[in-house]
């Protein structure tokens, strides 16, 4: 395959703060994001999908977060660069469309500015060119009349075309990576998957890869290419994205796939929620953190932690993995 | 006192700075087409202030009293710095002209007509107040947005300096300022009264500042690799000034008693030919139990004007503050 765009090794992000235990939110983590590719980060909330997320832009604070591994872009590593030199890369060569839509747009610039401040800023076009492409960006992401919005305050706009006017400043610059943080989430269902459709249709046919933060698997199986499963901070399973909806390894990605509601099911037929939550996680030095929820845990699980190893043509961490297929799962019960 | 007033700053600035989070009402998210689909900041404030008396008086009050400023020179029936009633003066018996055809509020001790006298203070008391304000609030932005931009060390002299402001009772502060001035005038006054504002508008707008500066948006506008001034002044500061607005309509009110004061206790200029109501009300003291009305106008104004400009700014405090939404 070449050299990888952008390859994480051994990230590991730590929270420390005075008089409190430090935090593990990333615990040396690894994947490789291919150019063109679109990568899923899926998890629970408090997993560390996020903070992986804003760790490669360089945007923890830097007094209190701890960050070491290495993430290099290009053959670059980008971690450690100063925020001068992160701030020539961030918007040209990585972009990052943030969850909520409106609370990332500045409320009192109109929309128009705020496209045509990246395209001054690394583009280095005049306000006129920059305003003409500010509008042809947002034709491209189906805004309609675009001349008039670019006049418009965020507040003026409704969610989905916010998300869309944000999906436009991330891409205006044509970055090679795009980071979404959960880009759906505020959003209504029917519109959730307008956007979906939009990233992977400006995603696909350019060499722009994709990293997919989300915590719900349907966006995974539509949108991405190789998922990676988050659980405690760590990548607890790797698939391609049909092995994993055809065969999930990991009792976690399983019970994840077993909890989602189903149309064909039987009337009447109870969910299946994943026991307790994050909170009874013990930590990965001691044994699996999932153990303590974990339906098919062994005495093992708890004192030997177990290691990502490769599976079936993807990764997985587990001494005790799920042997049969979902949908036989279901009808077992 | 100085803590109760160091938080009470602290406090507007935080409630403000979630402003624009509180947008999306029940109206807010749209259709696809919504072009009505919120409603800012601004129209909503003033749709509700609008509908409230209080706002009303207040805006009233000021906007007769600033009509009056204007007009003051055209509708002066005499020449409030001349003489006119001095025959009718009388140091030994403690006589002033009373009201008369021509001056129907009298004279005062010198015999200058009393109404001209008024009107035409009116300016020099609005304009010591907007100016007071004017040059307390651009003192207060620089210090301000050099804290919250910068942070660290600077964040940390600055605001040691403005604590150390904020100690010192604020008319205490204002007269001491203005006492050391060599020859006192209708400047030095303006100048006492806006030193005083500036630490309260600069922690004001540091801490508005440092809440938005955690904002989604601007860790939005940073992961676009903007650069750090055009993060601060575009993305930090515009955000950051709605409770700066309010304090300063506040700080107006506070400005002319304070102005007031520093003129009643001798430290406005010297050569009173320009009217000024402080002034006259420290000059009419040596009169007060005779004459009583000579006290009377000049800080019967002095309250109504100061009142105005409190009505106005708590009102609009009200408006712009989400937790008072309706």
């Amino acid at each position: 395959m070449g050299m990888a765009l952008l390859e994480v090794r051994d990230l590991s992000v730590v929270f420390r703060r005075r008089g409190e235990e430090p935090t593990i939110a990333v615990d040396n983590i690894s994947f490789d994001v291919e150019p063109g590719q679109t990568v899923g980060l899926v998890g629970e909330s408090g997993c560390g999908k996020s903070v992986t997320s804003l760790a490669i832009m360089g945007l923890l604070p830097s007094r209190g977060a701890e960050v070491s591994g290495s993430v290099t872009f290009e053959g670059k590593e980008l971690l450690g660069l100063s925020q001068r030199q992160l701030d020539e890369r961030r918007g040209r060569d990585l972009g990052m469309v943030f969850q909520d839509p409106l609370s990332s747009l500045n409320p009192v610039v109109p929309i128009g500015v705020q496209i045509a401040e990246v395209l001054e800023r690394h583009r280095k076009l005049s306000r006129k060119d920059a305003n003409a492409e500010a509008a042809e960006l947002l034709n491209r992401v189906g805004i309609p009349d675009p001349n008039r919005r670019l006049d418009e305050y965020p507040h003026q706009l409704s969610g989905g075309m916010r998300q869309r006017a944000l999906i436009a400043i991330a891409l205006a610059c044509r970055p090679r990576l795009l980071i979404a943080d959960e880009p759906t989430t505020a959003l209504d269902v029917t519109i959730q998957a307008q956007i979906l459709s939009l990233l992977a249709e400006l995603v696909s046919g350019t060499d722009t890869a994709l990293i997919m933060i989300t915590h719900d698997l349907g966006v995974v199986a539509g949108l991405c290419d190789e998922v990676n499963v988050m659980y405690g901070g760590r990548i607890v399973e790797r698939a391609q994205r049909h092995a994993l909806f055809a065969e999930p390894r990991h009792p976690y990605t399983h019970g994840l796939l077993a909890s989602i509601p189903r149309l064909d099911a039987p009337r009447g037929e109870k969910l299946v929620p994943i026991r307790g939550s994050v909170v009874d996680n013990i930590a990965w030095s001691r044994g699996c953190a999932f153990a303590p929820r974990c339906p098919n845990q062994l005495e093992q699980c708890w004192t030997d932690p177990p290691e990502l190893v490769e599976d079936r043509g993807g990764m997985l961490r587990c001494h005790n993995p799920v042997e049969v297929a979902p949908l036989a799962a279901e009808g077992a019960r | 006192m100085t803590s109760s007033r160091a938080t009470k700053i602290d406090r507007l600035a935080s409630v403000a700075a979630r402003g624009p989070e509180y947008e999306v009402g029940p109206e807010g998210r749209g259709s696809e087409n919504g072009h009505d689909a919120g409603v800012s900041l601004a129209a909503s404030a003033w749709r509700r202030l609008r509908r409230n008396p209080v706002f009303i008086v207040g805006a009233v009050v000021i906007g007769l009293f600033v009509l009056l400023a204007v007009l003051a020179p055209f509708i002066a029936p005499h020449d409030p710095a001349l003489r006119l009633l001095e025959d009718q003066v009388s140091r030994a018996n403690n006589e002033i002209p009373p009201p008369q055809d021509g001056y129907p509020l009298g004279g005062d001790q010198y015999g200058r007509d009393l109404f001209s006298r008024m009107l035409l203070g009116s300016q020099q008391t609005l304009l010591v107040a907007a100016l007071a304000t004017v040059i307390g609030l651009g003192g207060g932005l620089v210090l301000g947005t050099l804290a919250g931009a910068f942070g660290g060390w600077v964040d940390s002299v600055v605001m040691r300096i403005v604590d150390v402001l904020l100690s010192i009772p604020s008319l205490l502060l204002a007269v001491s300022i203005g006492a050391l001035f060599a020859d006192q005038s209708q400047f030095t006054v303006i100048l006492a009264v806006a030193i005083v504002q500036i630490p309260i508008f600069a922690r004001l707008l540091r801490g508005t500042m440092l809440s938005v500066r955690e904002s989604d948006h601007v860790l939005a506008a940073k992961a676009l690799g903007v650069k750090r001034r055009a993060i601060v002044f575009r993305h930090i500061l515009p955000n950051s000034l709605g409770p700066v607005i309010v304090q300063s309509t506040l700080v107006l009110a506070i400005a002319v008693l304070d102005a007031a004061a520093l003129s009643f206790l001798g430290l406005g200029a010297a050569d009173d030919s320009t009217p000024e109501w402080g002034q006259m009300l420290g000059n009419a003291q040596d009169f007060f139990d005779s004459q009583p009305h000579l006290a009377f106008w000049p800080a019967g104004c002095i309250i109504v004007v100061a009142l105005g400009f409190t009505l106005v700014g708590e009102s609009m405090r009200e408006a712009l503050d989400p937790r008072q939404r309706r």
